[in-house]
C-alpha cells in the first residue's frame, strides 16, 4: 500500500501539463508562464498534503499486517518489519477452536439478517414515499427516533423478553428475528431512494393494469436496485461489526460467539501474542474490505444519500 | 412541514358505498404494506420503553419480581452512583473536542479529495478504507499500534526525540487516543462533505475570482455558507454517535487492562480510572453485571432523553435536516 502511494507521488509531475494547468492558465492575471508555475505549486502543495494523508489512513493497515506476520518473539521487540515471514500464523489462527463457528455464525447473522432486513423493509419503506395516508409524517417520524434509538436504552426488556419468556439466550436469533420486522435505517435510507423515483412511472403501471404490489415488484424493485444494494450492504456490516447484541445475548456461550465479539476474547487468551491477535484482526477485516472493493459504487452512493436531503 | 395526510377519511356528508370500499381498500392496502414494521414498531420499541419506564420505578433483579421503590433509583443514580457523572463528563468531552475533531478533519479531507486531480480514485479508496474497518478489529490494531512498550507509534516519536505518552493505559491519553482512532475512520464524513463541496456551484467561485477574492474569502464567503447544512448535520449526527459511543472504548479499555473477554469476567469498566467510560457501558454494567436492571434502567432513559434530544434538532429547521417533509 505504501509502495502505491509513492509511485502516485514519483509520476505524478509529468501529468501536471494535462491536468492541472490547463484550467488556471486561463485566468486574467500574470503573464501565463507564471500562472503555469502557480498552478504547479498548488499541484504539488495538494498531492504532497495527499500523500502525507495517504499515510496516516495506511499506515495502520500496513504495521499491522507486518506484526501478523512476525515470530512470537519478535512481536515483543520494538522491530517494525519481521526478519522471518511466518505466514503460519494465519494458518494457526483458522485453526484455532471455535475460529471457524465464529464465522459461520457471523455469516448466518449477517447473511439471514441482511436478507430478513431487505425484505421486509422495501414494503415499508416503499408505503412511506408513494402511498398518501393518515399518520404517513408521524411513522417517518417514528421511524428516525427508532434509527437514532441506541440499543441500550430497551435492552433490558429485550433482554428479559428473550431469555426468560422465549428462552433463546445463548443464541443469536434475539439479533436475527427483529430483522423480519423492518430496520429503521434501512426504512429510512429505502424511503429516501425510492422519493427519487418519478411518480410518472408508477401511475404508467397502473393505467396498465398493475396492483400496488405488482407495481412494487415490476417497476419499482428493478429501478431501486441501488437503493437496496445501498441497505444490504449496510445491514450487512452492521451485524458483521455487532459487538453489543452477541456480548448481551450469546457471551455465556463461545459456540454463538460472532467474529467480532470472538475476536477480543482471542485477545484475551493469547494476551501475549499480538502476532497472532494482529493475524486474527486482519482475518476479521478482510471480508469486509474485500466486500466494499465489490460494490464500492452502491456503497459510497448509500453514504451520501443519508447525508443528503430528501 | 405541511401535513401529509390528504385528508381521506374526514369527509362530512353521505360518501358512495362504492367510495367508501375503495378507502378502505386503500387503507387495508396501507396497513398491509406497513405491517412488518408496526410489529415491530409495538414489540421493539414501544413495549419496551414502556417497560423501561416502569422498571426505572421498581427495585428489580430479574429473578425476583419487580418491587415499586419511587424515585429511590433515580436520586442513587443521580447522587450517590460512583460511574453516572464520570461518564456524563466523559460525554461531554467526547462532544466537544472527539466530535469538533472529526467533523474539522473530516472537512479538511474532503476540500483535500476534491482538489487531488492525480490517482484521485486511488486517494479516494485509501482515505475511506478505516471507515470499513470492523470496529472491535480497528481498536485491536490501534491499541496495539500506540502501545506504550513495543508499539510502533512510540518507537516512532522516540526516534525522533518527542514524548511518547502511555496512550490508552494512561487516564489523560486515553481518550486522546480514541479520537485518533475516530479521525482514523472519518471516511464516511468525508464522503458527505465531498459530496456537498461538489454540488457548490462554480458560478459562485469563477464570479468570486474575477472579483479578486483569495481563496480564504472564496472558502469563508461561498464554500462555508454552502456547506453549512452538512455541517451542522455532521456535528449533530456525530453527538449522537458519541452519546452512544460502546464498542470502541470498551474494547480498548478491556484489552488495554489485560482483562481476558467472554463469559463471567468481572471487569470494572473505563479502564483507566473510568477515564473511557460512557453511558451505555454504565448500562451494561449495572444491568448485566450488578443485575440492578431498575438502576440500568434510569440510565437507559437519560441517555435515551439525551439522544432524542438532539435527534429532535436534526429534524427541526423548516423540512429538516434528514427531510422528513415533501
Amino acid at each position: 500500500m505504501a509502495q502505491l502511494t509513492d509511485t502516485t507521488d514519483t509520476t505524478a509531475p509529468a501529468a501536471t501539463g494535462r491536468a492541472g494547468a490547463p484550467a488556471r492558465t486561463a485566468g486574467p492575471r500574470g503573464t501565463a508562464a507564471g500562472a503555469g508555475r502557480k498552478a504547479l505549486l498548488h499541484w504539488i502543495g495538494v498531492h504532497a498534503l495527499g500523500v502525507a494523508a495517504a499515510l496516516f489512513f495506511v499506515l495502520p493497515f500496513v504495521f499491522l499486517f507486518l506484526t501478523s506476520l512476525m515470530s512470537d518473539q519478535q512481536a515483543l521487540t520494538r522491530d517494525l518489519v519481521p526478519h522471518t515471514w511466518e505466514w503460519g500464523n494465519y494458518a494457526k489462527v483458522w485453526n484455532t477452536p471455535g475460529f471457524l463457528t465464529w464465522w459461520r455464525n457471523t455469516l448466518l447473522y449477517a447473511g439471514l439478517g441482511t436478507l430478513l432486513t431487505v425484505l421486509s423493509s422495501v414494503p415499508v419503506a416503499y408505503a412511506l414515499a408513494k402511498f398518501r395516508f393518515r399518520g404517513r409524517r408521524l411513522s417517518l417520524l417514528l421511524v428516525i427516533a427508532m434509527m437514532m434509538l441506541p440499543p441500550q436504552v430497551v435492552v433490558i426488556p429485550m433482554y428479559l423478553f428473550w431469555a426468560k419468556q422465549l428462552d433463546l439466550s445463548g443464541t443469536l436469533w434475539p439479533l436475527i428475528i427483529p430483522m423480519a420486522f423492518g430496520d429503521a435505517f434501512s426504512i429510512f435510507l429505502l424511503r429516501q431512494f425510492l422519493l427519487t423515483i418519478p411518480d410518472e412511472y408508477l401511475d404508467a403501471a397502473k393505467v396498465d393494469g398493475c396492483g400496488e404490489l405488482r407495481t412494487l415488484l415490476r417497476v419499482v424493485l428493478p429501478m431501486a436496485r441501488p437503493g437496496i444494494a445501498a441497505v444490504a450492504l449496510f445491514q450487512f456490516f452492521s451485524a458483521w461489526n455487532d459487538y453489543f447484541g452477541p456480548q448481551i445475548y450469546a457471551s455465556d456461550n463461545p459456540a454463538a460467539w460472532t467474529l467480532s465479539y470472538g475476536l477480543e476474547s482471542f485477545k484475551g487468551a493469547h494476551h501475549t501474542n499480538w502476532n497472532l491477535t494482529m493475524a486474527a484482526t486482519v482475518l476479521v477485516m478482510a471480508p469486509v474490505i474485500l466486500l466494499f472493493f465489490f460494490a464500492q459504487k452502491a456503497f459510497v452512493e448509500g453514504v451520501t444519500l443519508t447525508g443528503v436531503k430528501g | 412541514m405541511t401535513s401529509t395526510s390528504t385528508g381521506s377519511s374526514t369527509g362530512t356528508g353521505p360518501v358512495a358505498p362504492a367510495l367508501r370500499a375503495k378507502r378502505r381498500r386503500s387503507a387495508l392496502r396501507t396497513a398491509a404494506f406497513m405491517s412488518p414494521w408496526l410489529i415491530g414498531f409495538a414489540v421493539f420499541f414501544a413495549y419496551p420503553l414502556v417497560s423501561t419506564v416502569y422498571f426505572s420505578f421498581t427495585k428489580y433483579d430479574g429473578f425476583r419480581p419487580p418491587v415499586f421503590n419511587g424515585l429511590d433509583n433515580w436520586t442513587y443514580v443521580f447522587t450517590d452512583y460512583p460511574l453516572f457523572w464520570p461518564a456524563m463528563r466523559n460525554t461531554l468531552w467526547l462532544v466537544l473536542v472527539m466530535v469538533t475533531c472529526r467533523v474539522v478533519f473530516g472537512l479538511g479531507v474532503g476540500l483535500l479529495i476534491t482538489r487531488i486531480k492525480t490517482a484521485a480514485g486511488v486517494f479516494r479508496t485509501l482515505f475511506y478504507l478505516p471507515y470499513l474497518a470492523p470496529p472491535v478489529a480497528a481498536t485491536l490494531a490501534f491499541v496495539f499500534l500506540l502501545n506504550p512498550g513495543t508499539g510502533p507509534v512510540n518507537t516512532l516519536l522516540e526516534s525522533v526525540g518527542l514524548p511518547a505518552p502511555g496512550w490508552f493505559t494512561d487516564a489523560d491519553w486515553s481518550k486522546p487516543a480514541l479520537t485518533a482512532l475516530a479521525l482514523w475512520g472519518v471516511g464516511d464524513l468525508m464522503v458527505i462533505f465531498m459530496a456537498a463541496l461538489l454540488d457548490v456551484p462554480k458560478e459562485q467561485y469563477e464570479a468570486a475570482e474575477l472579483d479578486g477574492a483569495g481563496s480564504w474569502a472564496r472558502f469563508r464567503h461561498i464554500t462555508l455558507p454552502n456547506i453549512a447544512p452538512i455541517i451542522l448535520f455532521a456535528v449533530v449526527t456525530g453527538v449522537i454517535q458519541a452519546m452512544q459511543y460502546y464498542t470502541q472504548p470498551l474494547v480498548a479499555g478491556k484489552v488495554a487492562a489485560g482483562v481476558i473477554g467472554g463469559s463471567g469476567q468481572q471487569f470494572e469498566p473505563g479502564y483507566p480510572d473510568k477515564s473511557t467510560l460512557t453511558l451505555p457501558q454504565v448500562v451494561y454494567n449495572v444491568g448485566f453485571q450488578r443485575f440492578d436492571y431498575g438502576t440500568a434502567c434510569v440510565v437507559a432513559l437519560v441517555l435515551f432523553a439525551l439522544s432524542m434530544a438532539f435527534t429532535a434538532l436534526l429534524m427541526r429547521r423548516r423540512g429538516g435536516l434528514i427531510g422528513t417533509g415533501d
